[in-house]
């Protein structure tokens, strides 16, 4: 796509990618995504990230409808993963910078991705500025949003952060401004990146916040590596549903994930569905093999309660349940309630063995569960709704002591 | 005894101590000064949790 003047000469010169369905490996993008990178011309002309290598071309298309890329003085980089910096190594041939900056923990992983010798490198601490003639840049190091070397780039005098990874969505548009968009698609696709990459670090999403709130930054634009950008009353929007993701308070809502073998186990699943839906809990129940992990992440981020469900099988569980659990686990779901039910045929490790992968997640337990021999009776069903209740009574419990 | 970042998951392990940032192999994690950080992801010592 041809760049778009965001201000007076500040651009985006990004990538819409179409087709990106498998997002990094591990998540899906239904709708696509785009890789944001912008350009300041000011008496100095900085680039801020660049693109994932494919789209290479593409890039330093757009790049020059604006400049001739030998006439770019500074690369900035924000962030080092390749799907923002994999054009890094043509963009310093290209435009032959007088400097690159990054971040103290860009610069040890710059050296560890690329052949960086030569490179005129300048490390940046937080709170360093530098100067681009009538603007300013001053870095504000942001590690673990969501790498060791992320950083946002603040222009103090346009009231414009570029701010990484952090506040991005995957959905590929025309449109590059949040404002031009439906509000609800917007905030399922925040809700689906902060699931699936922001989430275990909440502690430094509220860290950062907060910094934002103590520096006064003012902001007129917050301009995220992916996705639509923000403007205007967007800008608290953005910074308000950042921290009610990150402070994860509890919702009355639950989701059943299960896998099943010849429908016991399934049978259990709806049962404790309907005790829940009696405590006043709306449930959504995904089958593992009709959701990807990452969609099932994105509806348990709204949600207080977990519950889970698998037969027995070869003395322990359906290996797609044991392959979300991994996934789960490394994204640290805060403040949830959670419970198991499954059948088995002659050895019944299956409810041990979820309850035990629960409680490596950090889910509080609650019961022991339901198993089952065989198939279900009508007494196993009474039961499993029951369970349902104990769950939704124990939800409703830590919403008001977490409210 | 080694900590772990409950962030990042670096291991703070006192035999090897963190001589990057002037903490000297031997440097129990009790006795790390208080302003000392996790070298990878800039987290609080409050943010360790001792290995299990």
């Amino acid at each position: 796509m041809k760049p778009v003047e965001l201000k007076k000469d500040i651009y985006w010169v990004g990538i819409v990618d179409w087709n990106c369905r498998d997002f990094h490996g591990y998540s899906l993008s239904p709708m696509g995504t785009t890789y944001n990178a912008f350009l300041v011309k000011d008496e100095k002309i900085a680039l801020v990230d660049t693109a994932k290598a494919d789209h290479a071309g593409e890039f330093f298309c757009a790049l020059s409808h604006l400049v001739k890329p030998e006439d770019v003085d500074y690369l900035i980089v924000n962030h080092l993963e390749p799907d923002h910096s994999g054009a890094l190594v043509e963009a310093v041939q290209r435009c032959k910078p007088e400097k690159i900056f990054c971040s103290p923990m860009g610069a040890r992983s710059l050296a560890g991705l690329y052949q960086t010798k030569d490179w005129p490198i300048e490390v940046i601490k937080s709170g360093g500025s530098i100067s681009l003639g009538k603007r300013s840049v001053t870095f504000l190091e942001t590690r673990m949003l969501h790498w060791p070397d992320s950083m946002f780039s603040y222009i103090p005098e346009d009231k414009v952060v570029f701010s990484s990874d952090a506040f991005g969505q995957n959905w590929a548009t025309s449109e590059r401004f949040a404002d031009q968009v439906g509000r609800e698609t917007l905030d399922r696709v925040l809700s689906e990146y902060f699931a699936n990459i922001v989430q275990p670090y909440s502690p430094v999403v509220l860290k950062t916040l907060d910094k934002i709130a103590e520096l006064k930054l003012e902001l007129d634009m917050i301009l995220p590596d992916h996705g639509l950008l923000l403007r205007g009353e967007d800008c608290a929007w953005v910074l308000k549903r950042y921290r009610e993701m990150a402070e994860a308070k509890p919702k009355p809502r639950a989701v059943l994930v299960y896998d099943t073998m010849w429908q016991s186990t399934e049978q259990m699943i709806h049962a404790v569905s309907d005790g829940l839906k009696d405590e006043g809990i709306e449930t959504r129940i995904m089958h593992v093999k009709a959701n990807h992990h990452s969609a099932i992440m994105t509806e348990l981020l709204d949600s207080g309660a977990l519950v889970v469900g698998s037969p027995t099988h070869n003395n322990g569980i359906l290996p797609y349940m044991a392959g979300l659990f991994q996934y789960m686990k490394g994204l640290k779901p805060l403040n949830k309630v959670g419970g198991a039910v499954g059948s088995f045929g002659w050895s019944g490790e299956c409810v041990p063995a979820l309850n035990e992968w629960l409680e490596k997640i950090g889910i509080e337990v609650v019961g022991s569960g339901v198993k089952q021999q065989w198939r279900p009776t009508h007494d196993t069903l009474k039961a499993c709704v029951a369970y349902g209740r104990e769950i939704g009574a124990a939800l409703k419990a830590k919403i008001a002591a977490l409210g | 005894m080694k900590y772990v970042c409950n962030i990042c998951g670096y291991v703070y392990d006192p035999a090897a101590g963190d001589p990057d940032n002037g903490v000297k192999p031997g440097t129990q994690f009790k006795d790390l000064p208080d302003d000392w950080v996790c070298p990878v992801c800039g987290a609080e010592k409050s943010e360790f949790s001792p290995e299990s």
